[in-house]
């Protein structure tokens, strides 16, 4: 039992914690807005150090870029980022989710084209997965990628391989594909994929040069297996991305919207029809990402201090009982995530139970803003509070990167084993079942309490 | 980083558990709430593993072992509701083993079976030393002690002492005039020892009130510290006991919410049932947490032993709580019989959060430590 680093991991955390030392003075603030430009561009910079440096992509393979070191080192990595008091890689959700899928799933012109600019924070990413329709049922995506006919019309593909000239004008956003044909076509090949729909919840779409999008191809086929994996240039015609504001009035995230974006076919990543698979892959990183940030999440001094310094609240059984209660639980998480920890850097990957760190995580920390708002007053609510931020964001949070229902499922089905809930949608085509949804809709028509 | 049990520790583990299966303890535990003579006496079999000499040094013939290994083991006894004494046993052969006390070996070899008695640590609301009290919230004074040479009389009265009948030798904490804790080893058949035994609600936990008139015992001369340790490794050790317990309501629990039907399909499928042990799950896992975090803290980090052991018992008394009304809850009416087993775990999570202070305690004692942090 010994929570020290072993010699090798000690070596790795002065080297890390050295460079850090010597290069923070070039890092731009933490920040959680992304709203001014200059900023961005700053951390894009701060990115492309930390690239450079080797703290970036550390679980990624050497040919693309990364360390090829485990789990352990990048915590180790994080840790130290937290303790240098400077903020980490702009595109967590590119080096952390997409680009681990496109390592797993891309081709090698893909694994060529993208990785070393996302990796260097030259062009980022988001994901686009959830809809206003599939969240926990991901994968019931209706946004449709509609295969071309031949000569339906040109591919305008530049020599990079996708990039496009921006569309420069929303009046050139028609819903015919086919009129887009009238428009420069710098290369003419047959082929390709019109996309039509709608994404939610998309965190960076704003400065974001490519996405990588679940489509359904073949609404005729059960929902799993009509779906596919794209690449779509975020500057395409037909994108549009707007900010989404959330309780606080800030926008952390975007809504995406796609009115017949025309990729080519190089734009499939894993195959047509496997997209739910190349989908798994992104989450279960993505479950990865999140564990890993989890530790410095929520940090307790804020609340302890506000109580120890009002007289009343100090010696008050309830605040106390409260704060004893949030503290224990905050404690566990930290415990927990050793025992995690050691378990990853014995090479096992985390199962679905880390989720109940989360749980754990965002059910105190929204105990903990409660309890900071009644010991504080309504100044806890003013913009300028400490406070206000986290008692609006932290709702959101339960639900974000899976709801706490779904979570639960999951845990009681894959940790417990207890069965799943009999479904009704196995083995349905999807067309079929969008079609059985709308009668039910139209069926269960509320007929008043007279009944 | 290595925050897993070594492969001793899981050896440790199992031989409990193997040790522990021998015995119908689950069973007589419900015999002996209208039978007290039904429990097995596991004594012998805890003398054989060792588990006195757990936690006594091996200058002292004992093994020597961590605060961690001792929590597996009262892990394994909660499991099965077995009566072995660890929660007076460890925190007794603890302070006697800082002492260097004499009696160490006999209590090493099983030959002797010591009791801690109970005084709660001052806190930032209450500066002296206490006992728990006969009945309400208001702490008793801990035993007055004098202390003449070698040998120290104490006077007062500690209620619901665990483990304290049959015990041999009671390890006690008194308070001078002046406040200051004093440690002694009385005789449990000395002149002006009294111990009545006591049976509340769970019949697997031994109490007894324990009554000091005049009573003499020889001084355990150790700092405050130690005195502090013992009361927090007993929260660590009932913490534990209360993981243990609570691992065997979900056991049961996800069991029969898989065999158990309702309207053509297994009542463990319905989200009601599916989240109410997830977080069942989720509580006991939290415990588990804090239990390795006070096992290890108690070798390497002591000064964060009082808070580890005090999170460790609030979080586990409440999940015990939850995993034994879960249980009765998940099997429906059949849970809430004689006959059905989970009553005995519900049993043992209300009396257990009641006794050492409570589990309240233990979670305002969390919030002193934090709060005290906060203030330096």
């Amino acid at each position: 039992m010994d929570l020290n680093d072993t010699p090798e991991q000690a070596a790795y955390r002065r080297e890390v914690r050295a460079w850090l030392e010597a290069n923070k003075a070039q890092a731009p603030p933490r920040a959680r807005a992304f709203e001014d430009e200059r900023y961005v561009d700053a951390r894009r910079r701060w990115q492309r150090a930390l690239a450079e440096a080797g703290l970036a992509g550390v679980t990624w393979p050497r040919e693309y870029g990364g360390r090829a070191l485990g789990a352990i080192e990048q915590v180790t990595v994080n840790q130290e980022i937290s303790r240098a008091g400077v903020p980490g890689i702009l595109d967590v959700i590119g080096i952390g989710m997409l680009g681990p899928g496109i390592i797993a799933y891309g081709s090698e012109q893909q694994k060529s084209r993208y990785l070393g600019p996302m990796l260097h924070g030259d062009e980022v990413w988001c994901q686009l997965f959830s809809e206003p329709a599939a969240g926990s049922d991901l994968a019931a995506v209706q946004t449709r990628a509609r295969q071309l006919e031949p000569g339906e019309l040109g591919i305008f593909v530049d020599g990079e391989g996708g990039r496009r000239e921006p569309d420069d004008s929303g009046a050139a956003r028609s819903s015919e594909a086919g009129r887009r044909a009238g428009r420069k076509p710098e290369g003419g090949r047959d082929g390709g994929w019109a996309i039509t729909g709608q994404k939610v919840w998309t965190t960076n779409a704003q400065f974001a040069s490519f996405g990588m999008l679940l489509a359904r191809t073949d609404p005729d086929v059960p929902k799993h297996k009509g779906l596919t994996m794209f690449i779509v240039p975020m500057d395409a015609p037909g994108v549009t991305v707007r900010g989404l504001r959330q309780i606080s009035g800030e926008a952390e995230f975007n809504e995406v919207f796609f009115d017949d974006v025309v990729v080519d076919d190089d734009a499939v990543v894993g195959g047509v029809g496997n997209g739910w698979a190349t989908a798994l892959t992104v989450l279960m990183y993505e479950r990865l990402t999140i564990g890993f940030g989890s530790e410095t999440f929520a940090s307790p001094t804020r609340l302890s201090d506000a109580i120890a310094g009002d007289a009343a609240a100090r010696t008050d059984p309830a605040v106390r009982e409260r704060l004893g209660a949030i503290i224990a639980e905050l404690l566990s998480v930290r415990f927990n995530g050793y025992r995690a920890l050691t378990a990853l850097s014995r090479g096992q990957i985390p199962g679905p139970e880390a989720g109940l760190a989360k749980v754990t995580m965002v059910n105190a920390g929204i105990a903990a803003t409660d309890l900071g708002a009644d010991v504080v007053g309504p100044d806890a609510f003013d913009t300028g509070s400490e406070w206000s931020y986290l008692i609006s964001f932290l709702p959101g949070l339960k639900t974000a990167g899976g709801t706490e229902q779904i979570l639960r499922n999951t845990i009681g089905e894959r940790v417990l084993g207890l069965p799943p809930e009999p479904r009704l949608d196995k083995g349905v085509a999807f067309s079929q079942l969008r079609a059985k949804e709308r009668e039910a809709v139209a069926g269960s028509g509320f007929r008043g309490a007279s009944r | 980083m290595n925050f897993a049990l070594s492969d001793e520790q899981v050896l440790l583990r199992e031989a409990a558990r193997g040790a522990l299966s021998r015995f119908k303890t689950i069973e007589a535990a419900r015999e002996a709430l209208e039978r007290p003579g039904a429990l097995p006496d596991v004594w012998p079999t805890a003398v054989q593993a060792g588990w006195p000499g757990m936690l006594i040094s091996e200058q002292h013939n004992g093994a020597g072992l961590g605060a961690f290994d001792a929590l597996l083991v009262a892990e394994e006894c909660g499991r099965v509701l077995a009566s072995v004494p660890v929660l007076g046993l460890l925190p007794a052969t603890a302070m006697l083993d800082a002492a260097g006390d004499g009696a160490l070996p006999a209590v090493a070899a099983g030959e002797l079976r010591p009791a801690y008695v109970p005084a709660r640590p001052p806190s930032d609301l209450e500066p002296r030393w206490t006992a728990d009290p006969r009945a309400g919230l208001t702490r008793a004074s801990a035993p007055a002690a004098t202390l003449a040479g070698g040998e120290v009389t104490l006077n007062g009265t500690v209620a619901f002492v665990p483990d304290a009948p049959g015990a041999e030798l009671l390890v006690a904490i008194g308070a001078t005039d002046e406040g200051d804790p004093v440690a002694t080893a009385v005789q449990a058949g000395a002149e002006g020892v009294s111990i009545t035994p006591v049976m509340r609600y769970d019949a697997t936990r031994a109490l007894g009130h324990v009554v000091f008139a005049s009573a003499r015992g020889r001084l355990l001369d150790v700092p405050p510290q130690t005195l502090a340790d013992a009361w927090y490794l007993a929260h660590a050790l009932i913490a534990a006991e209360s993981l243990g317990a609570g691992q065997t309501c979900l056991e049961r629990s996800v069991a029969y919410a898989k065999e158990r039907f309702t309207f053509g399909r297994a009542i463990g499928s319905y989200q009601s049932i599916k989240h109410e042990l997830t977080e069942v799950l989720r509580q006991l896992e939290n415990a588990r947490g804090l239990q390795y975090y006070a096992g290890w803290a108690r070798e390497s980090q002591p000064d964060e032993f009082p808070l580890a052991a005090s999170a460790a018992r609030s979080v586990a008394g409440r999940a015990l709580d939850f995993a034994a009304r879960s249980m009765i809850n998940v099997h429906g009416g059949i849970g809430a019989t004689w006959e059905h087993d989970a009553p005995l775990f519900f049993r043992r999570a209300q009396l257990s959060r009641r006794l050492l202070g409570g589990t309240r305690d233990a979670t305002d004692r969390v919030a002193a430590q934090t709060l005290s942090a906060a203030a330096a």
